[in-house]
């Protein structure tokens, strides 16, 4: 005789919420033995294959290549035929279903319940508290040390908690994110709030601000699709960004016709004859030679541990869109180069975070970003700064203006910068002189010597 | 005998090439019989089963956590025969195959990695403690047992594991010190497997780690992990001169990490294919199986046999860590203290009370 059994994903890598399915390796009607690679999973930590737990025959498969699952759910169904294996590993089909990682995953949910407490009853008994739907209404008995007994009691109302349960990192994201606990509904296993939760709260807050409220009322038509990879860190960055860091911009416009002039006698000299010149080198160049002077941009304003972290290193963060969305690679101690090597490196950086094949090295650990907006034909705009960073400089369109010069309008090549930076520990002061300087050396390249 | 005092930077103690040719080593000649090849040849067939067993069960939801040993089966076997009855061992957290030797059931191992034993082998039958997964804190613990056995006159040796990470650890430093001032009967076994994590062994050293030994005034030699015989011969050696009684000594057994670090790890973020490709060809089974063929010490019932020997310890892991007990919340009491100890009796208690408060009343 032949029995259904299923096969869950598991947590892979101690404590993983999710994996995507990268790649099926059998089909419905394939003949599976113990061990063989069945899937392709991505988690957060690495791609795996996930080998049979039984022998059989393929019955069902759960999920669809691209598919993001979270651990517990259902991924095959295997046809065993002969010995009846005790299926230690399936998740309870009944209903919650937890993880089945064993150590961390759920079972017997009814017996390892967290008991509810009711307040102290006038008659020295515990009340009854209803089950889940179609169960008979059961007593519940409370045990443990009575000083616990008192302080849930005081929290308990009516049988329904309102103790908000969620682990310590996520009440600090939402005391960061500025979001009530209370007011988030819980998603999580036995009732937590996620971080997920919280972040999407957040955002829902966010754009409920901006949008006077209703933005997510659903329309006939409308597709949803599910948020990941690059998207989802962008969206969590920019999120944190403008939960956390009260950034304010400034912005410049710039007589760049003599960076222009230098660009073009650098593209025609021996020593760049390996990169191509582009405009974003001087201005790497310039954002370099104004951090020497205000190291302060480059440094981090760690809120937490009520201190500011001086870099020892600019790590310059170069913002690409690539076809999966923002990334921002970064060119890994910037102010050591010289002016050949970053036009190099920056090409490089671009080049890879484009393609997709930056290396996850690459991705971390930036310390100031420039944005460039003016490919897209934009003058300027209010960029908004990677957390665990202070600034990001937006640099606009190159384009003839005419502009007044000793009282003549004449005819020069314009373009603006724009600088938003973290106003928690840079002053206005401090943002525009380092602004100004950026400015100076780009209407005058020859700075980049002067204040070397 | 004569300890080299430097080694050709990339010279090691050889007796079995990777093709399966023997070589002697005057330094180190090994007295073998065939029987003995073929045991250690089944020692490395099953302690890799049962690697790969573990691996799946853990893909499978099985385990929380498995951390290889592919690649590194000759050094751990090849020290692991070499202690006898009454020597201690002192493991990381990967040494499945002196686990193996020390006659400790592969089916306890996982118990830990499952959760469901703290340990799980009592570590004074087996000579062999605990996995230590606090890297390096083996080691201080390894020459304090050894110093023990000095005071009480035991004629025999403790060995520690560690690896190429761990030789960075303040730790192993001061037991080298330790070891080396008291004289005491411990050799140091080092798997360098060229990666810490994700952090490669350039990183924790400018030269090569058992030219270290001499810093700390006791002898160290480099050997090829992945050749049984010399991580056999070797450790031997090395065991016996410190149970005579002439101190400690390193070994650096040099092989490769053919796994991820452990099943969380993702080794093709930071490496190269083609190093791992280049180390397949120094595998650690292929020259004893190749050996075994060319001396025609077996015929294939040999390796049949073995096979199916493997397929059934398989099963008997995979049914078995299915069937492991769930361990009683308090049972985490039991191993606090080896005495009865009132303060723990009390919380053991009180805690089991609190446990009971959270099961349905029976109506």
């Amino acid at each position: 005789m032949t029995q259904e059994r299923q096969f869950c994903l598991p947590d892979v890598g101690e404590g993983l919420t999710e994996g995507e399915v990268l790649k099926w390796l059998v089909a419905v009607g394939d003949t599976v033995s113990v061990n063989q690679p069945l899937v392709e999973v991505e988690t957060a930590k690495a791609a795996v294959e996930l080998p049979s737990p039984y022998a059989g025959v393929v019955s069902s498969l759960h999920a669809d290549e691209g598919q993001l699952l979270p651990v517990g759910a259902p991924l095959v169904t295997i046809g065993v035929t002969g010995e009846p294996d005790p299926p230690v590993a399936e998740a309870a089909a009944s209903g919650s279903g937890g993880p089945v990682l064993v150590g961390y995953g759920v079972t017997e949910s009814a017996t390892r319940r967290r008991p509810r407490v009711a307040p102290p009853s006038p008659h020295g008994t515990d009340r009854p508290e209803a089950g889940p739907p179609g169960e008979p209404v059961k007593p519940v008995r409370h045990g443990g040390l009575e000083v616990g007994r008192a302080a849930e009691a005081r929290f308990a109302t009516d049988g329904e908690p309102t103790v908000v349960r969620a682990k310590p990192p996520v009440r600090r994201l939402a005391r960061q994110l500025g979001v009530d606990l209370a007011s988030v509904r819980p998603t999580g296993r036995d009732g937590t709030v996620s971080r997920d939760d919280v972040e999407s709260a957040a955002a829902l807050a966010l754009s409920d601000a901006s949008s006077g409220g209703g933005s997510g009322r659903p329309m006939l038509g409308d597709r949803r699709e599910p948020v990941r990879g690059v998207t989802r860190s962008m969206a969590a960055a920019m999120t944190e960004s403008a939960a956390t860091i009260p950034a304010v911009t400034e912005w410049v416009e710039v007589d760049v016709t003599r960076s222009g002039a230098l660009i073009e006698r650098m593209r025609g000299l021996p020593e760049f004859s390996d990169s191509k010149v582009t405009p974003l080198v001087l201005v790497a160049a310039a954002c370099l030679t104004a951090l020497r002077r205000e190291p302060k941009l480059n440094a981090m304003f760690d809120a937490e541990a009520g201190e500011i972290v001086h870099r020892s290193a600019v790590n310059l963060g170069i913002a690409v869109a690539s076809d999966r969305g923002l990334v921002v690679p970064h060119v890994g101690s910037a102010e050591a180069l010289t002016l050949a090597e970053l036009s190099v490196a920056l090409g490089d950086v671009v080049r890879r975070g484009r393609d997709g094949t930056a290396a996850p090295a690459d991705l971390v650990g930036g310390t100031f970003t420039i944005t460039n907006v003016g490919v897209f034909g934009i003058d300027g705009g209010t960029p908004m700064i990677t957390p665990g960073q202070s600034a990001i400089l937006a640099f606009g369109a190159w384009r003839e203006r005419p502009w007044v010069e000793r009282g003549q309008v004449v005819v020069r090549s314009v373009s603006t910068v724009s600088l938003s930076f973290d106003h928690r520990f840079i002053d206005g002061a401090t943002g525009s002189r380092f602004l100004r300087d950026i400015a100076d050396i780009l209407e005058e390249p020859a700075l980049l010597h002067l204040w070397a | 005998m004569a300890i080299p005092t430097h080694a050709p930077d990339d010279g090691f103690v050889q007796l079995l090439t990777p093709e399966g040719e023997r070589v002697e080593n005057s330094d180190f000649p090994l007295d073998i019989t065939d029987d003995e090849i073929r045991a250690l040849y089944r020692d490395l067939f099953l302690v890799r089963r049962v690697d790969a067993e573990a691996t799946a069960l853990q893909r499978q939801g099985e385990l929380g956590l498995w951390a290889q040993l592919l690649g590194q089966e000759a050094a751990q076997v090849g020290a692991g025969r070499a202690l006898v009855s009454g020597d201690m061992a002192f493991p990381t957290y990967r040494e499945h195959g002196v686990a193996w030797c020390r006659g400790v059931d592969p089916l306890t191992l996982l118990g830990l990695f499952r959760g469901t034993t703290n340990g799980g082998w009592d570590p004074e039958e087996h000579g062999f403690a605990l996995y230590t997964i606090v890297i390096g804190d083996q080691c201080p613990q390894a020459v304090g047992y050894a110093m023990g056995l000095q005071h009480d006159r035991a004629e025999n040796a403790v060995m520690v594991f560690f690896g190429d990470g761990a030789s960075s650890q303040g730790d192993v430093n001061e037991s080298f010190i330790w070891a080396s001032v008291f004289n005491a009967p411990v050799v140091f076994f080092c798997q360098n497997n060229q990666w810490a994590i994700s952090e490669p062994l350039e990183r924790q050293t400018r030269i090569p780690l058992f030219q270290r030994a001499w810093g700390f005034g006791f002898p160290g030699v480099r050997i090829d992990g992945n050749d049984v015989l010399a991580c056999l011969a070797v450790s031997r050696h090395m065991l016996q001169r410190a149970r005579e009684g002439a101190g400690p000594a390193l070994i650096e057994a040099f092989t490769y990490r053919m796994g991820a670090h452990t099943t969380s790890d993702d080794p093709t973020r930071y490496r190269l294919d083609s190093d791992v490709e280049a180390w397949r060809l120094r595998d650690p089974l292929e020259r004893v199986r190749s050996f075994l063929h060319k001396q025609q010490l077996v015929d294939q019932s040999f390796f049949t046999e073995l096979d199916e020997e493997a397929e059934q310890l398989a099963e008997r892991l995979r049914a078995g860590t299915r069937a492991l007990p769930n361990p009683l919340p308090p049972d985490m009491f039991d191993h606090a203290y080896a005495e009865p100890h009132a303060l723990v009796d009390r919380q053991r208690a009180e805690f089991s009370q609190y446990v009971a408060g959270f099961a349905p009343e029976e109506v």
